[in-house]
């Protein structure tokens, strides 16, 4: 069990705001999960509520099989990879790895040989006497994680330790993080609101909004099958349409939205009569010619062209609705703002989406 | 005009105002301690270090020792007040209370240091405010006033602000994720206090010491009008060989070995205060 997580029915508090509301989560011996979401969603608290600088209103909290209630922070066997490193200005380098090993008391040798094999591990060999403030932003990001690894805990806690580094720095860490959790073993809970960090790094992912876990799971399975309108946002899936279900037949659900008419393949959960919300991602949906004589095609208008390189994203209007349409770049013809396509919402590409909280 | 003329320029009226009120003195004080006294009490300019030598005697030295150790335990009690207090307010305090409890801190600045020593004189004396107390609950009563004790407190209170509010500020900067991260990694309050909050606090405290070590080397109200007659500190003993033996030489003399003290107690806390910028 060691290394093992569980939440039960978590809850917390701040002066009537609730941050954190009835969460359960199990996480697994050497799991790497994500808690993603927007800032404000709960997730950072949920992380201090495992490091013990908070404490739960409601709910259970387990490491390692063991109820960590009444553990402060000092007690608890997690250590804590901070978003502004918070490294200790007066140490150097080898300083602040030592930290947590002089707290423990062992002996000055041992600390040294593990100061130095930490500070190897990320790529930080001869940087032991550097003060921290001539450190580059992902050097500290290295000692940080040094500091907390050291100490071999059950749990490394990460909140957002990424966000302060430039874009190519954090794709290089972000697989340099990956690799040393997987050789670890370690559990590693991880807090981002970068989702395509979560979908790299992560073996579950679990997407938090107003203080709640919507849905988790694996990235590519979060990816494919959103479960909610707020988790299916956040995901990349542009196209939200809140319809009307019109019919069910052989298979597919009949849907309208305004003027827009469409079908979705029946997951069984489609009601006729009833409304949803359901979600189409940008690069599912097809643009074809003018006059095209595809079953289901719906006229549209180039509103807007967004170049992204590897990929452009059309904004196409169509039966009164403003549709976002990926296409790669090879697949890309030359449109200009004002042609007349044509579009098609393939029905295995529809997305059936719960509004709110939960599905 | 050059930047460099005008910086010098800028800073002619600090200059002469530092060169008249104070250099000058200064020279002419130093001056006068290397004369003598005359028969009538004016300065006969016959150079000599005799008043230093006599400013040595074991008689000043025991003086001057017990104006160091009035500093001392002033300074030390101040930090062992002030310390908490500080911490309280930079730490557990709501945002919205802090500038009113600040504004507490300094109130008794509002009055005279001298009102503020009589008024210890109506607490502490025989028939005072703290034995009428003591003698409600069945107490004898103590002589309080006029001796060393009193002296230490009147000290000790009229200070107490100087250490507060340098402390409060080097807490106020004390990023609190440190302390956080400190604990994350294993460390107890208490070792949290050690490692963490008291090293990244020292600048505060070294400036906190000086503003108190100094004033307090050289009180003079506290220990005359708290003091008992036999408890003479070195600012009473500079005073009185103005005004009372009309020694000015002595006095001149004894007044720059206590700015040699001074200084060696200035240059004793520049480490911790260099150590400031650099963090």
């Amino acid at each position: 069990m060691r290394g093992a997580i569980r939440l039960v029915g978590v809850g917390k508090s701040f002066g009537g705001t609730e941050a954190v509301r009835e969460v359960s989560l199990d996480v697994a011996p050497g799991e790497f999960v994500t808690l993603l979401g927007p800032s404000g969603c709960g997730k950072t608290t949920l992380l201090r509520l495992l490091a013990g600088f908070e404490t739960p209103d409601a709910g259970q909290v387990l490491i390692s099989g063991r109820d960590v209630a009444g553990l402060p922070p000092h007690r608890r066997p997690v250590n804590t990879v901070f978003q502004h490193y918070a490294l200790f200005p007066h140490q150097d380098v080898a300083g602040n790895v030592a930290f947590g090993l002089r707290m423990q008391k062992r002996p000055a040798a041992e600390i040294r040989d593990k100061v130095a094999r930490a500070l190897d591990l990320v790529q930080l060999a001869g940087y032991e006497a550097r003060r921290v403030d001539e450190l580059s932003g992902g050097q500290k990001q290295r000692v940080a994680l040094a500091r907390a690894l050291v100490l071999e805990p059950e749990v490394l806690l990460l909140d957002e330790p990424l966000a302060a580094l430039d874009a190519k720095l954090r794709a290089q860490m972000q697989v340099e993080l990956k690799n040393l959790q997987e050789r670890l073993q370690m559990t590693f809970v991880f807090v981002t609101h970068d989702r395509d960090e979560a979908l790299i790094m992560s073996d579950r992912v679990a997407v938090m909004n107003a203080g709640r876990v919507e849905q988790e799971g694996a990235p590519d399975a979060l990816y494919d099958r959103p479960r909610t309108r707020f988790v299916a946002d956040f995901l990349g899936v542009r196209n939200l349409l809140h319809v009307r279900v019109l019919r069910i037949d052989e298979g597919l659900a009949q849907l309208e939205a305004g003027r827009l008419r469409f079908a979705a393949r029946d997951d069984g959960g489609y009601r006729a009569g009833a409304e949803t919300w359901v979600g189409v991602r940008p690069e599912r949906v097809r643009l074809l010619a003018e006059g095209a004589s595809e079953a289901g095609a719906e006229d549209g208008v180039v509103e807007d062209e967004i170049y992204l390189g590897d990929r452009t994203d059309w904004v196409v209007r169509a039966a009164g609705h403003a549709l976002v349409v990926a296409e790669s770049a090879r697949g890309a013809q030359p449109r200009g703002r004002g042609e007349r396509v044509r579009l098609l919402l393939p029905p295995e590409a529809v997305l059936r989406l719960a509004d709110g909280d939960g599905v | 005009m050059t930047a460099r003329r005008q910086a010098l320029l800028l800073l002619v009226p600090a200059a002469l105002t530092l060169f008249v009120l104070f250099v000058l003195p200064q020279a002419l004080m130093f001056e006068a301690s290397l004369g003598r006294r005359s028969a009538y009490g004016g300065i006969v300019h016959e150079w000599s270090f005799a008043n230093y030598a006599r400013a040595l005697e074991p008689l000043y030295l025991g003086i001057f020792a017990r104006s160091v150790g009035l500093a001392a335990l002033t300074t030390g009690l101040c930090l062992a007040l002030a310390w908490p207090v500080a911490w309280w307010i930079a730490f557990r305090v709501p945002q919205r209370h802090k500038s009113a409890l600040l504004v507490l801190l300094v109130l008794p600045f509002w009055t005279s240091f001298l009102v503020r020593m009589y008024a210890w004189i109506v607490l502490l004396r025989t028939e005072g405010v703290v034995n009428a107390v003591g003698v409600a609950f069945g107490l004898p009563a103590f002589d309080l006033l006029y001796n060393d004790l009193a002296v230490l407190i009147g000290q000790v209170y009229g200070e107490l602000p100087f250490m507060a509010l340098p402390l409060y500020a080097s807490m106020e900067k004390l990023d609190r994720r440190l302390l956080e991260a400190a604990a994350d990694l294993g460390a107890s309050p208490l070792r949290r206090l050690r490692e963490i909050a008291l090293p990244l606090t020292l600048p505060g405290i070294a400036a906190g010491a000086v503003l108190v070590f100094i004033p307090s080397l050289g009180a003079y109200l506290a220990p005359d009008l708290l003091g008992g007659a036999k408890g003479v500190y070195v600012g009473n003993l500079v005073q009185s060989q103005f005004a009372v033996a009309r020694d000015a030489p002595f006095g001149a003399a004894l007044s720059f070995v206590l700015a040699l003290l001074v200084f060696v107690a200035v240059a004793a806390a520049r480490r911790p205060l260099a150590a400031a910028r650099g963090l």
